[in-house]
């Protein structure tokens, strides 16, 4: 998850809030907000996730004018190419973890710099069988002043079968 | 509203149902907040056909998203220090989930108290879905 400017907004923390089922006033109220400790809208804990939507290449949103994978007139939208595998792509990928370090709180008006780095990978076997193949990545989050604000590190897991559990 | 060192104990804990029977309406909202598209997330029809699932399912972060709400309504706003988990079930529409925190141990770092919490979330039936741990500065 690259972003160059991940401006971070009241009311797209609003939305966030709302999306997490959490009723916090803080979410809602700016002038709220002020008298809390914080001093402002703070960023719930798990929201730079949003920073997705400000990657521009980011592969889990559909593209304007590209071909998208989840389905259309058929069960996917990929055209399925001569002797190629079919369509499907992007099915295999889970989230296995996700930790977050909070160098300070994220307040609604911080412009965050989002630059992602290749962390570890390893291979396990799955409880039912099949290769589970997982690789890190950490993702910093810098402020406007250059300063570190947010360290994500996400684990991805790659299954050989859908993995139901 | 926030926790003081004096008041808490290693053993404390605190819980809250965050969600009941969990719409794919509130899945697709989540999508639309976090950018995450993933058609696993809302599309039916490529979730069983292509992919091979049962149903759709939600996000793991619509969990840990869910659970943080429970910590940050227990610890106070703006008071954690790190928050990390592993998504250990997947969570389907219709799960009703309890987020439950576990204080492991008080300690002082730098000059602050903090908390040191173990974090789990559990499905109607007992099945936990997302295990982790998280720090939080106390008064």
């Amino acid at each position: 998850m690259a972003a160059e400017k991940f401006p971070v907004e009241a009311g797209h923390i609003m939305m966030f809030a709302r999306s997490i089922g959490d009723a916090n006033e803080i979410y809602y109220d700016e002038d709220y907000a002020k008298t809390t400790e914080p001093g402002g809208t703070v960023a719930p804990p798990t929201f730079v996730q949003a920073s997705a939507q400000f990657d521009p290449n980011y592969f889990l949103r559909p593209k304007i004018g590209e071909e998208w994978f989840g389905s259309a007139s058929g069960p996917t939208g990929i055209t399925k190419r001569e002797g190629g595998s079919g369509g499907g792509g992007g099915g295999g990928g889970l989230h296995a973890e996700q930790h977050y370090v909070y160098h300070r709180q994220v307040m609604a008006g911080d412009v965050l710099k989002a630059t992602t780095k290749p962390g570890k990978s390893w291979e396990k076997e799955g409880r039912r069988g099949g290769k589970l193949k997982f690789s890190e990545s950490v993702t910093e989050y810098h402020d406007q002043k250059g300063e570190l604000v947010v360290t994500a590190t996400s684990v991805g897991v790659q299954t050989e079968k859908p993995a139901t559990s | 509203m926030s926790l003081k060192a004096s008041e808490l104990k290693v053993g404390d804990t605190y819980e809250e149902e965050v969600c009941r029977n969990l719409s794919r309406t509130q899945i697709v909202q989540y999508a639309g907040t976090s950018g995450d598209y993933n058609p696993l997330h809302s599309d039916e029809i490529f979730t069983t056909q292509i992919a091979g699932y049962p149903s759709v399912f939600a996000h793991g972060m619509l969990s840990m998203g869910m659970t943080g709400r429970m910590l940050t309504n227990y610890v106070g706003d703006g008071r954690l220090k790190s928050y990390g988990v592993r998504f250990t079930s997947q969570v389907f529409p219709g799960a009703t989930l309890t987020a439950k925190a576990t204080i492991t141990d008080i300690r002082e770092e730098d000059g602050e108290q903090i908390a040191a919490i173990e974090v789990s979330t559990q499905d109607a039936d007992g099945v936990v879905v997302i295990k982790g741990q998280a720090t939080a500065r106390l008064d």
